[in-house]
């Protein structure tokens, strides 16, 4: 974006190619949809409380209603009667969406390693942001959020286009 | 010796296996034929009164003869005691009589019984799965169901 | 196309009554707390059946334990109610312990009573700030965040952890307090936690709209609580003063002076200012906690159940044997079996342990305070309004972690 400012007061102007005002403009209005099912979830009422507050990135608005929201933050450990519930909710999501993967749990089953736990979501949706930790500090969800912001601002490519992993 | 047992010895001599009172913890084995009678027993008896059924769940003994066991934790609000009635079911016939009338409250704790372990209890209004989803074949807490053994219900198979 | 309705066959009186409506709610709803799911049959707004379902959140916390050594377990206890994961710890532990018949030392006690209180009290936040979420009364979401994360920067300073602390040990704990660690606790309890719990207290308790919002919504009696398992500020609401704290005093509860707050209709608004007073008794306990902390060890002396010390590990061979043996195998728990209940948070939390001796637990059976609360819902709603059920079910305060496990 280039941007030209007249020292006179005149009226300035800024050159730009749209896709970029628009992904300007989408990156300081995520709304996140929280899938939170577990411990994680605490986590993320922390990021969005008084303390940590993520309103500070664009992204407290939080939606429960998958038609309405950008960003899917998986937060928490997804088993095989929650996973069909997880993939049809992306599946409801409009693009562009991307994913978020909280905690270790979402990431790769975590130390759950037994006949229930789906060992990590990228198994069923295509993830853009991995968090580690168990759970993750709230700062982990504030820099995953900026880094989704990245992905929006650069055009860098998501995951979902290189879905599946063969 | 504790009350609550020598009361149920008095009561039921016949149902009674053994007791002990290891770790402070009243233990009572009984045979299951009599199972809802003597549960009613220990709740209604006016020097018992367990009023409340704690937990129940079930123990699988894999290699030992019978396999099974159900085991209730019973609490008295008013005589603020505590007894543990365990029923041993052989692996071919884990079935016992449901204990829902006696304490509404045990309902779903039979279900996940079902559930992990497999063990029927026989006049129970729904006794379905309760934790796993019905397609699960199998009982997962069983000693003999290996403890990764996915059965995925969605994504590849592993 | 359908049959139009003929409004006036019932003898010219308007009827319009139509067919019971099937909903769903859940898992993913923003009100179900996590991962519950409900089939709810209506009336119009008038819940007339409801189904709950639930383990949606299963991770085979006892097969997990069954495969792990003693000491393993703690970290599996954190995350079983991961809203006051101290407690899960402290209740693990005991039981443990009554197995091995360890006697654990004074100091240890006051410090497992203040932070299971510590724990209970962040947990009444996040029932009651979520609750009023749900009921449309976001401030007292953020006032009741500000002292947990105090509460927060408290844990972490204790065992490195936010959330999930695994401070307990058979025999002791993961570590000693640290340096000044009662002095913060006891500033955030005389400052932050107080004020927060007055400004809430402020804001609802004689708040006309959260009054007529939950009085006399999810009621229950004494009888049908005691009936249906019922424990815990849910049972406590009903009227029934059972507070294990009280009735089989464990640790040193029965040293410190604390009231047990009972309600008397058992609806949603008993059972917030249960909550409330709740807390402040156990800012009570604390404060009375701290005063008596005695000093000394805060493991018990025992080499078969506590690590040697680095110094020790690092210098001899016998102690470097010791810690080996005793991180692969495990601590050697006698055979036998034992049921050790402790008051958390929701109500009387229960491990059931079978030992046949040997490094791991045979079985572990959690009984969760949120199972029977849950089997309770239909019973606190029907008959009620849709919007109760929210209502009523944030306030009875569902942890998915433990309820599923």
């Amino acid at each position: 974006m280039a941007v030209r400012i007249e020292k006179d007061g005149a009226p300035g102007y800024a050159l730009t190619t749209l896709e970029s005002l628009i992904a300007w403009g989408r990156k300081y209005s995520l709304y996140p949809f929280t899938f939170a099912t577990a411990c994680c979830g605490i986590e993320v009422m922390g990021a969005f409380g008084t303390h940590y507050d993520l309103s500070r990135f664009g992204a407290e608005v939080v939606r429960f209603s998958p038609r309405q929201a950008d960003v899917l933050l998986v937060a928490g450990t997804i088993n095989y009667k929650m996973a069909p519930v997880l993939k049809r909710i992306y599946d409801q999501m409009l693009e562009p969406k991307w994913v978020i993967s909280m905690g270790a749990c979402a990431c790769s089953g975590g130390f759950y390693n037994n006949y229930t736990v789906l060992q990590g979501i990228d198994k069923i949706v295509p993830v853009d942001v991995y968090i580690p930790g168990c759970p993750p500090n709230p700062e982990g969800i504030i820099d995953a959020v900026v880094r989704i912001q990245k992905i929006i601002e650069t055009g860098a490519p998501r995951a979902a286009d290189r879905w599946p992993i063969k | 010796m504790s009350i609550v047992l020598d009361r149920l010895r008095e009561r039921f001599p016949a149902d009674v296996v053994s007791t002990h009172s290891d770790f402070g913890d009243d233990t009572a084995l009984v045979r299951r034929e009599r199972i809802v009678e003597i549960l009613a027993f220990l709740r209604d008896d006016p020097a018992l009164l367990f009023d409340f059924a704690m937990d129940l769940t079930g123990v699988d003994y894999l290699g030992e003869e019978p396999r099974f066991e159900v085991v209730y934790h019973l609490y008295s609000l008013e005589k603020k005691r505590r007894v543990r009635i365990k029923v041993r079911l052989h692996e071919e016939d884990p079935v016992i009589d449901t204990a829902v009338a006696v304490w509404p409250g045990i309902n779903w704790y039979e279900r996940e019984a079902w559930d992990m372990y497999g063990i029927v209890f026989r006049g129970h209004p729904n006794l379905k799965r309760i934790l796993m989803y019905e397609a699960f074949e199998g009982h997962p807490l069983r000693k003999d169901y290996p403890k990764a053994k996915r059965q995925p219900t969605i994504g590849p198979e592993e | 196309m359908a049959e139009p309705v003929d409004i006036t066959a019932n003898g010219g009186t308007p009827d319009l009554q139509a067919e019971p409506m099937l909903i769903n709610i859940g898992p993913s709803h923003p009100a179900t707390h996590a991962t519950l799911r409900f089939q709810a049959k209506l009336d119009g707004e008038t819940i007339l059946d409801l189904v709950p379902e639930f383990g949606y959140l299963h991770r085979g916390f006892e097969k997990e334990s069954e495969a792990a050594t003693w000491t393993q377990v703690v970290p599996y206890t954190d995350r079983l109610n991961y809203v006051s994961p101290l407690m899960n710890n402290v209740g693990y532990a005991m039981a443990v312990e009554k197995l091995c018949g360890i006697e654990i030392t004074d100091r240890c006690k006051y410090v497992r009573v203040i932070i299971s209180e510590l724990s209970r009290i962040i947990d009444h936040m996040v029932c009651i700030g979520t609750n009023m979420v749900d009921l449309g009364a976001l401030t007292n979401f953020w006032y009741f965040w500000k002292p947990r994360e105090e509460v927060y920067f408290l844990i972490e300073e204790l065992c490195g952890q936010r959330l999930t602390t695994s401070y307990t040990r058979i025999g002791g704990a993961m570590a000693d307090l640290p340096a000044g660690w009662t002095d913060r606790v006891l500033a955030v309890c005389r400052g932050v936690i107080p004020e927060c719990i007055a400004d809430v207290n402020a804001l609802l308790t004689k708040n006309r709209i959260f009054i007529e919002r939950t009085m006399g919504v999810g009621p229950i009696t004494a009888k049908d609580a005691i009936a249906l398992g019922f424990t815990g500020p849910c049972l406590r609401a009903a009227g029934v003063p059972l507070d294990l704290r009280k009735d089989e005093p464990y640790l040193v509860y029965d040293r410190f002076d604390f009231d047990i707050p009972i309600g008397e209709a058992g609806d949603t608004c008993d059972r917030y200012l249960v909550r409330m007073e709740e807390m402040r008794q156990s800012l009570r306990i604390i404060e009375q906690a701290i005063a008596q902390l005695p000093g000394g060890p805060i493991d018990i002396d025992d080499p078969r159940f506590i690590l040697p010390s680095k110094e020790l590990v690092y210098g001899n061979i016998e102690a470097l044997m010791n810690h080996f043996k005793f991180i692969m195998e495990g601590v050697k728990v006698p055979a036998g079996e034992v049921y050790s209940a402790t008051e958390a948070a929701n109500g009387e939390l229960g491990f059931y342990i079978v030992s046949r001796g040997g490094g791991g637990p045979y079985k572990i059976k959690v009984r969760p305070p949120c199972f029977p609360l849950f089997q309770g819902i239909p019973h606190l709603v029907k008959g009620q309004m849709i919007a109760d059920l929210i209502a009523t079910l944030g306030s009875v305060n569902i942890i998915a972690g433990e309820l599923d496990r």
